[in-house]
C-alpha cells in the first residue's frame, strides 16, 4: 500500500493555477523529495496533503483517508513541520513538548517516554528548562522536529525544514530524518538543496504547477538527458561562455563556479573540438575538458529551461 | 476534548506570565481606567466659589447668604465692595458667581416692596451654570417663604401652600454620578480587556506562525478558541472582582441584587465580548491591526454609545440603532439593574437575549471570514 496517494490534485487562486493536475505516489517508509523553485507550488501541494488546504479539484489519499473528505483523520496521522519551526519561543524547552503532547492527547507513561525521546533527538537532556527564544537554531529545528513526531504518526511532512541551518546541522538533521524512515516512518520533504535530494529515495520535480519528472535520483540523471555532457574548466569562464553559446551544437549551458557544463545537440562532438575552439581560435586557456554523468543539478536546469520555454510557446 | 482545551489554556497563562506588556494591559489598565473615571468624570457641582457684593449690610442680606453656604453647593470666597470688582472676580476665574445685593434691600423688605438680587454667573461651562441656577433658584425660593411665614405669622394669618412638591431619589438617593457610571466603567473595562485580550492572543499565533502547527493538529477550531478564551475568562472575572471591590472601597457602592445574577450577566457578556475579540482576530494579520480593530470596536462605542455616560433614549433613532454595535450596552443595563436597583432577572432577560445573539453572530461571522482564508 502506498502511504500517499495524489490523484489529479488541482488548486486554483482566482485565475492562477498553483498546483495543475498533479499525480505521484509515496511508497510506505520512504524518503520522498519534493523539489521546485520558489512559487512553483511545492507548500500548496503540502498544505493540500496536510488538511489546512482545500483542492480545487482532484483529491489524494494521506494514510488511506481522503484529504477531502477524511481531512480529521489525515491530521491525527501525520506529523508536519516547516520552515517557520512552529514551537513558542516564550515557553521552555519542556513546556513545549508538554503542550504538543496535550494537543494530541498524549498522557501519563507515554507522555514521559515521548519526552524523553524528544530531548534526546534534540540533545536537550538536562536543558528541559532553557528559554526555546535562547537555543541556537540547529537545537531549534532537531526540537521542532521532535514535537512535531511526538504522537508517532506514520505520515511526516516537513517543508523547507532546512533553509537556513549551517551545513553540520544541516547534515545532523538528515540523520534524524533517516533515524525516523529506518524506524518506518514516511517522510515527505520539500528542500532547496540538491544535495538532500541525493538522499531520498524518491524525487518529483514540479515547476509551475505541473509535474515534470519523477524517479530517483540515478534514473532522473540518466533518464532525461540522453546527450552528452562535457564539463570544460578554463581561465575566463565567463568569455568562454559567450564564445560556446554561439555555436549550434550548444545546447543549455551553466556555470558551475570555474566550471562550464555544455549539454550537446550533436553527439560526434568531442573534448577536441572544445580545445580548437577556445583555445586555437580565441586563446584562452583550457585547462581540463571532460565528459560527465550529469549532476541532479544539471538535470533540474534542464527540464525547469525546457518547461519553461514550452510554457512561453 | 477537555484535556486538549486544558492544553491550550494551560500554555496560555504559561505565555501569559512572562507578558510583561499583556499583563499590563489586562491588569493595571483596569485600574487607571477606574481611579480615572471615577474620580475624574463627576457631574455632580459641589463647592461653587462664590463672592458677594453687599451694599445693603442688614441681617437679612447676612442670613441669605448663610442660607446659600450652609449647603455643600457654595463656598464663599469674599466680600467685594465696587462694582469694577465683579468683572475682574470673573474674568480671573477666582469665583464662579458673584450675589449683588441692592442697597435699599432691607427698607425695601420692611416696607413690604418687591426686592431684586443679582446672581452674575460664569456661563462658559453651560451645565454648570444651569445647575447653579437650580440651587439659587431654591435657594431662594426657600428664604422667600421663609420671609412670608414670619410676615404671616406678625399679622396673624395661616400660611397655607397649596401644593408641596416632595420628590424622592430611588436607588441613588443623592444622585451621585459615581453610583450611576461604575457600571458603566465595569462594563468598558471588561469589554477592553476582553475582546483586546483573545484577539491579540490569537492573532499573535498567526503572526508567529505557531498556528499552523495548530492547524495541522486533530485540534478542531473550538477547541482552540475555548481553551484560548478559558483564561481571559478568568481574568476578566478577576477583573470584575477588582471594580466592585473599589467601587465599594472608594464609592462606597453594594451590589444590592443576587451575586449569581451578576455572575450570569457577566458571562453572557463575557461571551459576546470574546466573540467580537475572535471575530476581530480573523480579519487582522497582524497584532497592531488588532490592537487597533480592537480599540475602535470596543473602547470608543462602549465609552460612547453604550449608554455608560450619555443617554440612549436621548439620541436621534438612527444613533439609537448604532447603539447595538456594543454589547456593553446591554450589560450596563443588567448592571444598573442588578448594582443599584437589586432587580431580579425579570428585569433584564431580554438584555441576556441580545447578548447570546451578539455572540452567536459575531462566532458565525468568524466561523465564515476563517473558512474563506482558508482557502487562500
Amino acid at each position: 500500500m502506498n502511504a500517499i496517494e495524489v490523484n489529479n490534485l488541482t488548486k486554483e487562486f482566482g485565475k492562477f493555477t498553483a498546483v495543475d493536475n498533479v499525480n505521484f505516489n509515496v511508497k510506505q517508509g520512504e524518503i520522498f523529495g519534493f523539489l521546485g523553485a520558489n512559487g512553483a507550488g511545492k507548500s500548496t501541494t503540502i498544505r493540500m496533503l496536510i488538511g489546512i488546504l482545500e483542492p480545487t479539484s482532484g483529491d489524494a489519499l494521506v494514510s488511506g483517508y481522503s484529504i477531502k473528505n477524511q481531512s480529521d483523520l489525515v491530521k491525527k496521522n501525520i506529523g508536519y513541520m516547516s520552515q517557520k519551526f512552529s514551537l513558542y519561543n516564550d515557553l521552555t524547552v519542556v513546556e513545549n513538548i508538554r503542550f504538543f503532547a496535550g494537543i494530541y492527547g498524549l498522557d501519563g507513561k507515554k507522555y514521559e517516554e515521548r519526552k524523553k525521546w524528544v530531548l534526546k533527538v534534540a540533545n536537550l537532556e538536562n536543558m528541559e528548562n532553557v528559554m526555546t527564544s535562547s537555543l541556537p537554531g540547529g537545537i531549534k529545528q532537531r526540537l521542532a522536529l521532535g514535537t512535531a513526531v511526538i504522537h508517532e504518526p506514520k505520515i511526516v511532512f516537513l517543508d523547507e525544514p532546512t533553509s537556513g541551518v549551517d551545513p553540520i546541522s544541516r547534515r545532523n538533521f538528515w540523520d534524524l530524518i533517516n533515524e525516523l524512515s529506518e524506524g518506518g516512518t514516511t517522510i515527505l520533504v520539500t528542500t532547496h538543496y540538491l544535495d538532500e535530494a541525493e538522499f531520498c529515495n524518491d524525487i518529483i520535480l514540479i515547476n509551475a504547477g505541473k509535474l515534470i519528472a519523477q524517479g530517483n535520483a540515478k534514473a532522473l540523471k540518466t533518464n532525461y538527458i540522453k546527450n552528452p555532457i562535457l564539463e570544460i574548466e578554463s581561465d575566463r569562464v565567463v568569455d568562454s561562455l559567450e564564445i560556446l553559446e554561439k555555436e549550434k551544437w550548444v545546447g543549455e549551458t551553466s556555470i558551475f563556479g570555474n566550471y562550464i557544463h555544455v549539454i550537446l545537440n550533436d553527439s560526434t562532438i568531442n573534448e577536441q573540438h572544445i580545445y580548437q575552439l577556445l583555445q586555437e581560435k580565441n586563446g584562452i586557456a583550457v585547462k581540463r575538458v571532460k565528459k560527465i554523468t550529469p549532476t541532479l543539478e544539471d538535470v533540474f536546469i534542464h527540464l525547469i529551461e525546457k518547461d519553461s520555454k514550452k510554457n512561453v510557446q | 476534548m477537555f484535556n486538549r482545551i486544558f492544553a491550550i489554556a494551560k500554555k496560555e497563562m504559561r505565555q501569559l506570565k512572562r507578558d510583561t506588556r499583556m499583563l499590563f494591559i489586562v491588569f493595571f489598565f483596569p485600574v487607571v481606567l477606574l481611579a480615572i473615571f471615577g474620580y475624574a468624570i463627576n457631574f455632580d457641582v459641589h463647592h461653587i466659589k462664590i463672592a458677594v457684593y453687599d451694599q445693603d449690610r442688614s441681617e437679612y442680606t447676612r442670613d441669605y447668604v448663610s442660607g446659600l453656604i450652609s449647603s455643600e453647593y457654595f463656598d464663599l470666597v469674599t466680600y467685594i465692595d465696587n462694582d469694577d470688582q465683579i468683572k475682574k472676580i470673573l474674568d480671573e476665574k477666582i469665583v464662579q458667581v458673584v450675589v449683588v445685593f441692592p442697597k435699599d434691600l432691607s427698607r425695601k423688605l420692611l416696607s413690604k416692596q418687591e426686592v431684586k438680587i443679582q446672581f452674575l454667573v460664569d456661563g462658559v461651562d453651560g451645565t454648570s451654570a444651569n445647575v447653579i441656577q437650580n440651587y439659587v433658584n431654591a435657594a431662594t425660593f426657600s428664604y422667600s417663604l421663609q420671609l412670608t411665614k414670619e410676615y404671616l405669622a406678625v399679622t396673624g394669618k395661616q400660611f397655607y401652600v397649596p401644593i408641596d412638591l416632595q420628590p424622592r431619589f430611588w436607588f441613588n438617593p443623592d444622585l451621585q454620578s459615581t453610583r450611576f457610571l461604575i457600571p458603566g466603567l465595569m462594563g468598558m473595562i471588561l469589554i477592553i480587556t476582553a475582546v483586546i485580550s483573545i484577539s491579540l492572543s490569537i492573532v499573535r499565533e498567526k503572526e508567529r506562525g505557531t498556528i499552523e502547527q495548530i492547524n495541522v493538529s486533530p485540534l478542531s477550531s473550538i477547541e482552540f478558541i475555548l481553551g484560548k478564551t478559558i483564561p481571559y475568562i478568568v481574568i476578566s472575572l478577576i477583573n470584575a472582582t477588582i471594580v466592585l471591590l473599589a467601587g465599594y472601597i472608594l464609592f462606597d457602592i453594594v451590589i444590592k441584587g443576587n451575586i449569581f445574577l451578576l455572575l450570569l450577566g457577566t458571562f453572557a457578556f463575557l461571551f459576546a465580548a470574546l466573540s467580537l475579540g475572535v471575530f476581530i482576530s480573523t480579519i487582522s494579520d497582524s497584532q497592531q491591526v488588532a490592537f487597533q480593530a480592537a480599540n475602535v470596536t470596543s473602547l470608543l462605542p462602549s465609552l460612547i454609545l453604550s449608554g455608560f455616560i450619555f443617554p440612549i433614549e436621548s439620541m436621534p433613532v438612527a444613533i439609537q440603532i448604532l447603539t447595538n454595535i456594543t454589547p456593553a450596552k446591554f450589560y450596563i443595563v443588567i448592571l444598573r439593574a442588578i448594582l443599584l436597583r437589586g432587580a431580579g432577572i425579570s428585569a433584564f432577560w431580554d438584555q441576556l437575549i441580545y447578548l447570546g445573539i451578539f455572540g452567536i453572530i459575531f462566532i458565525a461571522l468568524a466561523t465564515v471570514v476563517d473558512k474563506k482564508s482558508k482557502n487562500k
